[in-house]
């Protein structure tokens, strides 16, 4: 209502029927009916992603915190920094208490004291949340790590929506464009917790700094910690028909799109493309020579993440090829059960597979 | 200028700290930086004098006196740290650096070009004595409390020295890396240095947004606090011998009362405007003749 509007001239008649009321007893839902509608059995529910449990941390929930403490155990000069994240590092603190350095909620102070450790020596591991971490502390992340081709680890857990339930805040969508536009940071997206294992390993000896893009809610990719070899992709499903490159929770959900293109006829190769930088631009282009056909996806804004690099990189070097992006578009973005978000923008099975059948005129 | 100071010849050549020196000849020597800071702003074309000119006693004290330096080995693990917190005065420390042997002198030559390790905030990869790059204010202190947990966790017992500058600690890390340096404890290990010179770039520092009482701030969050003439190189001695031993107690917060522009009559007068600047080629000889005058 404006200001030239006239208010009503009177309020509402309380003995008038409310026109949305129900008209009859039989048209009110029972308590059941309430608590059904509520919680139905479809209906996608928050989990808690900062969960610590020892039952299930070994192997599933807390790979970071798991490596991180074993790494510690076979070089003193691992560190490990958290920014109110210590429930991941549960194994190091209890084995290694001494070098677990607490920083409570202060991340610009984390990644410059983490520079300075590194500057001293030390192999400082950092553990932060992907909003407030890489975006935050894009500056220190550049200045003070990056710049100075410091050896700390920057691990970013709960990236792209995995804290979508808490509101638009807690989305960390543009931390790749971020990230990879920093010199001499390795910017690294595992696909599953067993990519996590082999990266931290993989890269223990890296001697610049590294930056771990974690997701959370991944699908089984690798079935044991694989050996990545610096700055390259890995082919995880061959196919003639398309190529899917993913990252992060992406390449699960083309591994099951894949599957399901099979069954129709359609062999799709599908591309973890778990070096974002160095950008493995070989395996992009002799992808692009063999399928012609390529879908990227990824959690994570369209501007400036996989499909802006592999538009960039095609471009530069002239290579022809029918390309598509899955990823999250650059508007306001809802807020919801993760699960729920990535129905809404088609980071499902089956709406990879959806692009992909339009990627080959199926 | 002829410094009597020692000078290291070979890589294990050691300055250890406290070492003695007359404190006439460390008034020379900030005064010996103050006209080298000119030549360096001259040859570049632009420069930061008055912020230099401050805490020109504090690099001479530091470097002539206080610090525990191999400048033969600059990557000594057991060497003293200084951070520049506020990097925009590293034209400063250049002459310093050539002086002890971390470089040959010619590099001076190259400041202000493209290519030269010595630019006008300092990179640690570039330029040997520099133990961390600066130029983004507010992030050193963050800095050194890693390096002096580091000392700490691997049983070393360097210090690490922080120079801020008082506008400086008007950025929000700076107040992340005092919260958390007082809860860990760091005694002597981590000594911040507030060059309180009064000015930032566009005037009075606490016209802007106040600072003030400094010591006040850092002991409330758990640091020991000392007020210091930031230009009596007795004092600065005295303060910097009597620092506490590292890794027990509070960390150190010595608030070094300074002039902008201090040295230079017409820099004092009206320091906002030296900030960064440039003297005419009159303006520069009298300068150095009013420097010269003082060191003879």
């Amino acid at each position: 209502m404006t200001d030239t509007q006239a208010p009503p001239a009177t309020g509402p008649d309380p003995a008038a029927p409310d026109p949305g009321a129900p008209e009859s007893q039989e048209q009110i839902e029972s308590q059941e009916q309430i608590e059904a509608r509520q919680q139905p059995e479809s209906r996608e529910k928050m989990v808690d992603v900062f969960a610590d449990d020892k039952g299930h941390t070994q192997a599933k929930t807390n790979p970071v915190g798991v490596e991180i403490a074993r790494l510690a155990d076979a070089d003193d000069r691992v560190v490990a920094l958290s920014a109110d994240m210590s429930a991941v590092l549960a194994d190091l603190r209890a084995r290694h208490p001494e070098r677990y350095f607490e920083f409570g909620i202060a991340e610009t102070n984390t990644i410059s004291a983490a520079a300075g450790m590194a500057a001293a020596g030390l192999r400082p591991y950092v553990l932060s949340m992907a909003p407030f971490g890489a975006i935050k502390c894009a500056e220190q992340l550049r200045t003070d790590v990056a710049y100075n081709h410091l050896p700390v680890r920057f691990v970013a857990r709960l990236s792209g929506l995995a804290m979508g339930f808490f509101g638009t805040s807690h989305h960390a969508v543009e931390d790749v464009a971020i990230a990879r536009t920093l010199t001499n940071l390795t910017v690294v997206a595992p696909a599953d917790s067993n990519a996590t294992i082999g990266l931290l390993r993989s890269t223990v000896d890296h001697e610049g700094p590294v930056f771990y893009r974690i997701s959370e809610g991944t699908l089984p990719v690798y079935p044991e910690p694989p050996t990545f070899e610096y700055g390259k992709w890995v082919q995880v499903r061959p196919g003639t028909d398309l190529t899917i490159i993913g990252y992060g929770i992406g390449v699960g959900l083309a591994l099951s799109a894949a599957e399901t293109l099979a069954a129709e006829g359609i062999e799709a190769e599908v591309l973890d493309a778990v070096y974002l930088k160095p950008f493995d631009r070989e395996a992009l282009l002799a992808a692009a020579g063999r399928t012609g056909k390529l879908l990227t996806v990824e959690e994570h804004n369209e501007i400036g993440g996989l499909g802006s690099i592999v538009a960039e990189v095609l471009g530069r070097h002239r290579v022809p090829a029918d390309l598509d992006t899955l990823a999250l578009p650059d508007v306001d973005l809802e807020v919801g059960v993760p699960a729920a978000l990535h129905a809404h923008y088609d980071l499902t099975p089956d709406g990879v597979a959806r692009r992909a059948r339009a990627l080959v005129g199926a | 200028m002829t410094a009597t100071v020692e000078k290291p010849d070979s890589e294990t050549v050691e300055l250890e700290r406290g070492r003695p020196v007359d404190h006439a000849e460390l008034a020379r020597r900030a005064d010996w930086i103050r006209l080298r800071t000119i030549d360096l702003i001259d040859q570049a074309g632009l420069g930061h004098y008055s912020s230099t000119f401050s805490c020109a006693e504090i690099f001479s004290v530091l470097y002539y006196h206080s610090l525990r330096l191999r400048p033969g080995q600059p990557d000594w693990a057991d060497r003293d740290r200084f951070l520049l917190g506020k990097g925009h005065v590293a034209t400063g420390l250049w002459p310093v650096y050539a002086d002890l042997g971390y470089y040959p002198a010619d590099w001076l030559e190259t400041f202000g070009q493209i290519g030269s390790p010595l630019n006008d905030h300092p990179n640690m990869r570039l330029a040997p004595g520099v133990d961390f790059s600066s130029g983004s204010l507010g992030h050193n202190l963050s800095v050194g409390l890693g390096m002096s947990l580091a000392g700490r966790l691997t049983g070393r017992d360097y210090r690490t020295f922080v120079l801020t500058g008082d506008g400086e600690i008007q950025e929000g890390q700076v107040w992340e890396a005092i919260m958390a340096a007082g809860h860990y404890r760091l005694g002597g290990g981590l000594v911040a240095i507030v060059d309180a010179n009064g000015f930032s770039g566009h005037g009075p520092t606490s016209d802007a947004i106040n600072i003030e009482s400094v010591a006040d701030r850092f002991t409330a969050f758990g640091w020991q606090a000392v007020e210091v003439d930031g230009h009596d190189v007795a004092a600065l001695c005295a303060t910097f011998d009597a620092l506490p031993p590292v890794g027990e107690g509070r960390p150190v917060c010595v608030v070094a009362r300074t002039r902008k522009g201090k040295g230079l009559a017409m820099m004092e007068e009206s320091p906002q405007s030296w900030h960064l600047g440039h003297l005419t080629p009159e303006q520069r000889d009298r300068a150095r003749a009013e420097i010269e005058a003082r060191m003879r």
